[in-house]
């Protein structure tokens, strides 16, 4: 059995103190010590960035981050960063966006983007690409994600684009073949 | 108001955005155990033995359990019921589940697993579906014949004749390889008892209803006594719509231990659940008259299906039923089997069954149609086969805005100045397709409806819809907030979802078949059009005022239920109703590619994307179908594999190996929704989920060709099989 070791975390400006096994990692902390189930884990081996916290403002993943090594650093999770004024405005636009579907993503998805634009608040297409290239999204092809980076940092409004209408069609040669039609 | 057609951001979206949305692995209850599952690392082995006894000494470890207490087979399709919780006596895939332990702790029981003593009898085992075919061993005893779960063989029409006197023919062999689905969320069930023996399962399902039925079965418990609860689901695309090992095996433990238990399969476990995509080998024949119209298709199909059936029973069907639009075939063959083989079992993937041979096909045309000199786009055309038509298997298509479809594509890629011109290495593809809205029958036969919804109106002025749908993320709660909103002319915002739960929520039967929009939303705007009328009798000034005056006059709570009824469909013939649906959806793409002739490394640059939909009952949500299912195929061109050695072991199973396109690796993609107003729909509408994903291979397939004159037949289309017919054509 692994010793346990008394650490003190700094999460979302609160100062906690747990006393863990050695081997807990900083996810394991979050979800299951302080109830923070906001970080998500979808590989436990750091390849799809759902666990994604901030470290004194920079992401880490949490799921190969040590929570003893976690301390002495400003840790900002999902549950984090909304403020008393309510969401933050990647929150309000990943949801105005719908770069959302599933979400299980998007808790590291979104701390990844408030990084970048903390660092750098008008980025370009590129820079969102290599910003959020460590945080895997299987449902919307990222294309809304990085609208919604886009609407968060004021470039851009949400897309309108009209649908386009299809009139009735006939079939191009009903003479060659014709298949056994009937009324609508 | 916003009601439907409108862009109304998720009604789970504050929930998803502030981290407070519960999915099933942030579920804990006091006292709750941890357990995990043993797993067999032989492809084929016959279990003499299992020993628990070290494993209950172990400290922390609190119950273990074998598949001789849960020996009843079950599957989601009633006629293969072919697979077990946990193997009695045979295991048949690296991976296939053999015991589990249930302890204080996730890792404590991880440890416990350790002392599990099986004797395995080591088998030869089954590695391929030609293999399956010849083979005296004996994969899954539930296949009558040999190893095919199911052989199907339909023709319409003389397909030899016509062939015969075509103008141009070819006949061509394509091997599409297995993927599979990567939710991000790895399945997690959890299970509680009480003292009167009611279970109830929260698990990250898309089929609550068939997975109550089967925990019901297979733990001989009356259905009632289950209750099965879908809590915010991440991501599914098929994945999780058999009943699994786990959620067996945390209800058995919960009723014997009287405690809660949890299982979180690793993201290892979700590789060898897997139910992903088919690996298909098809020999493909497409003839063309001298006017370019389609005069035969002959398709041979081998798919390999793994160790259980799942839904294979369909996979046969689909991968011919579906082939017969949005073009006319003058005549039809197919001939496809589904065998067993000992690997992880294969399933439903997005665009299940059918996502294969529309790549073969699409590729196929434009091969012919090349033959005779026809541009791509106008052999599409040409062979249009319009709408309130009859397919040559005799499935019904009511609207069908395929001709938009390549319009807006062809327009959007600007095909006509740049397809053929844009030099070497670079390239335009076209393809269409079509899919179901839904299946005309449910899994198990009944005549009771698809879709259940019942709407209750508050004096308050709120609104609550209890529905059996599972919202994966598509955002079917979102709809029905919008579907109230319309009918009732109320704020979505006042609209509560209650939803996926089996003892709250009328049935419905599950998120497949891309039937969630047209039956969920026709029951609905049912039970919403009921309760509109007598608020409308009622009067008021404010919507909670008219909620009050139509409950005083009714003397009772308002509420009022609605229902999708399942048409009666399809071909007259054996099978005829598989691939049956109330409404076609129908997409064209245009991929862009760019091939380095050097090395044989390409990069799809961007996909358009036209999708008919019938009426967008929400674009946003539907941009994001089209994303999501463009990028899933592109990414199934481009570098998904399930690859396995010969013993049978997956190679890889995580998300390093395994690799899914991250930001960089994802095209551009352009979304276009296209509205045909489909009359049976609800509001006109169709699906959206998994047509759009099937025309992505195909167009990237023929936008290498545009780009260096090569066709590629086996996916992926690695640079390494680019660069050896880049050889061959030089030579």
């Amino acid at each position: 059995m692994a010793k346990t070791v008394l650490i003190r975390l700094d999460v979302n400006g609160e100062k906690r103190e747990l006393a863990v096994p050695s081997q807990r990692t900083l996810l394991e902390a979050l979800r299951y010590d302080l109830g923070l189930t906001g970080s998500k884990q979808g590989c436990d081996k750091g390849d799809c960035g759902a666990c994604t916290v901030l470290a004194d403002g920079e992401p880490i993943l949490s799921c190969i981050t040590l929570a003893a090594d976690a301390q002495d650093r400003r840790i900002t999770t999902i549950e984090g960063l909304a403020g008393p004024q309510g969401l933050d405005e990647v929150q309000r636009a990943f949801a105005d966006c719908g770069a959302l579907q599933c979400g299980f993503c998007q808790p590291g998805m979104m701390l990844s983007a408030r990084a970048l634009l903390n660092s750098c608040p008008k980025p370009s297409l590129d820079q969102i690409k290599h910003a959020l290239s460590g945080n895997l999204c299987r449902c919307t092809g990222y294309t809304k994600i990085y609208e919604a980076v886009q609407v968060a940092a004021g470039m851009r409004a949400a897309s309108d684009r009209k649908p386009v209408q299809s009139e009735r069609a006939e079939a191009s040669d009903s003479v060659a073949h014709a298949p056994k039609e009937f009324a609508p | 108001m916003s009601g439907v057609g409108t862009r109304l951001p998720k009604q789970d979206g504050a929930a998803k955005a502030d981290g407070s949305g519960v999915y099933a692995d942030d579920i804990s209850f006091p006292r709750m155990l941890h357990a995990k599952i043993l797993r067999s690392p032989h492809a084929n082995a016959r279990i003499k033995s299992i020993d628990t006894s070290e494993v209950l000494k172990y400290p922390g470890v609190v119950a273990t359990l074998v598949g001789a207490e849960l020996p009843i087979k079950y599957g989601v399709i009633p006629w293969t019921h072919d697979e077990q919780a946990l193997c009695t006596d045979h295991a048949r895939f690296v991976g296939d589940a053999v015991a589990s332990v249930a302890a204080l702790d996730e890792r404590t029981a991880e440890e416990a697993l350790k002392l599990v003593k099986v004797d395995y009898e080591i088998l030869p085992a089954v590695h391929t579906p030609q293999e399956a075919l010849k083979t005296d061993i004996k994969v899954n005893e539930k296949a009558k014949v040999g190893n095919i779960t199911k052989h199907v063989n339909l023709q319409f029409g003389p397909v030899d004749e016509a062939i015969a006197s075509a103008a141009a023919v070819t006949r061509e062999t394509y091997r599409y390889a297995g993927s599979t689905h990567v939710p991000i969320e790895p399945h997690c069930a959890v299970a509680r008892a009480d003292g009167d023996g009611n279970l109830t399962v929260w698990s990250s399902t898309q089929i609550p209803h068939y997975l109550q039925r089967e925990l019901s079965r297979v733990l001989e418990l009356p259905q009632s006594k289950v209750r099965v609860i879908q809590p915010l689901l991440g991501g599914a695309f098929g994945g999780k719509s058999d009943p699994f090992a786990l959620e067996f095996c945390v209800a058995k433990l919960a009723l014997k231990t009287g405690r809660p238990v949890k299982i979180l399969y690793t993201r290892e476990e979700v590789f060898y659940a897997h139910r992903g995509r088919h690996p298909m080998d098809m020999d493909v024949t497409v003839a063309l008259d001298s006017g370019g119209r389609i005069a035969a298709v002959d398709n041979k199909i081998l798919i390999d299906g793994g160790a259980y059936a799942s839904f294979g029973l369909v996979t046969a069907y689909y991968a011919g039923q579906l082939l017969t639009g949005p073009y006319r075939f003058g005549t039809y063959r197919f001939d496809s089997y589904r065998m067993y083989t000992n690997k992880p079992p294969c399933g439903p993937k997005r665009g299940h069954g059918s996502v294969q041979p529309r790549f073969a096909f699409e590729v196929a045309l434009d091969e012919a149609a090349e033959k005779l000199g026809i541009d791509p786009i106008e052999v599409r055309r040409r062979n249009f086969i319009g709408e309130f038509v009859e397919t040559v298997n005799g499935q019904r298509i009511t609207s069908n805005g395929f001709m938009k479809c390549l319009d807006v594509v062809e327009k959007a890629s600007g095909w006509r100045e740049r397809h053929g011109r844009l030099g070497r290495g670079r390239g335009l593809g076209v393809a269409g397709s079509m899919y179901i809205s839904g299946t005309a029958y449910p899994v198990y036969p009944n005549e009771m409806p698809q879709s259940g919804v019942l709407v209750k109106l508050d004096r308050s002025g709120r609104v609550v819809v209890y529905s059996g749908a599972s919202d994966i993320g598509q955002g079917v709660n979102t709809l029905l907030c919008q579907i109230a909103a319309e009918e009732l002319h109320c704020d979505p915002r006042d609209v509560t979802i209650v939803a996926a739960d089996t003892d709250l929520t009328p049935v419905d039967l599950g998120a497949y078949s891309s039937r969630v929009t047209f039956m969920v939303g026709l029951a609905a705007r049912e039970a919403c059009q009921k309760l509109a009328a007598k608020l409308l009798k009622a009067g008021g000034e404010t919507f909670a005022e008219a909620c009050q005056k139509a409950e005083a006059a009714e003397g009772a709570p308002l509420a009022a239920t609605g229902g999708y009824r399942t048409q009666k469909l399809g071909g007259n013939y054996r099978g005829g109703t598989i691939g049956a649906s109330p409404a076609y959806s129908f997409t064209a793409h245009v991929a862009e590619v760019s091939v380095d002739e050097e090395t044989g490394i390409w990069r799809v640059e961007k996909i358009w994307a036209a999708h008919d939909c019938g009426r967008a009952l929400n674009p946003t949500l539907v941009e994001g179908q089209i994303e999501g299912s463009v990028y899933m195929g592109a990414a199934e061109a481009q570098m998904e594999e399930m690859v396995y050695d010969e013993k049978g072991l997956l190679f890889g199973p995580s998300l390093l190996d395994y690799r899914i396109p991250t930001s960089l690796d994802t095209p551009d993609l352009d979304a276009h929704i296209v509205e045909s107003n489909d009359p049976n729909g609800p509001y006109g509408a169709k699906e959206a989920g998994e047509g759009p994903l099937h025309p992505a291979i195909p167009a990237i397939a023929n936008a290498i060709h545009d780009a260096c004159g090569i066709r590629i037949r086996e996916l992926p289309f690695y640079p390494n099989r680019i660069l050896k017919l880049l050889k061959e054509r030089r030579a």
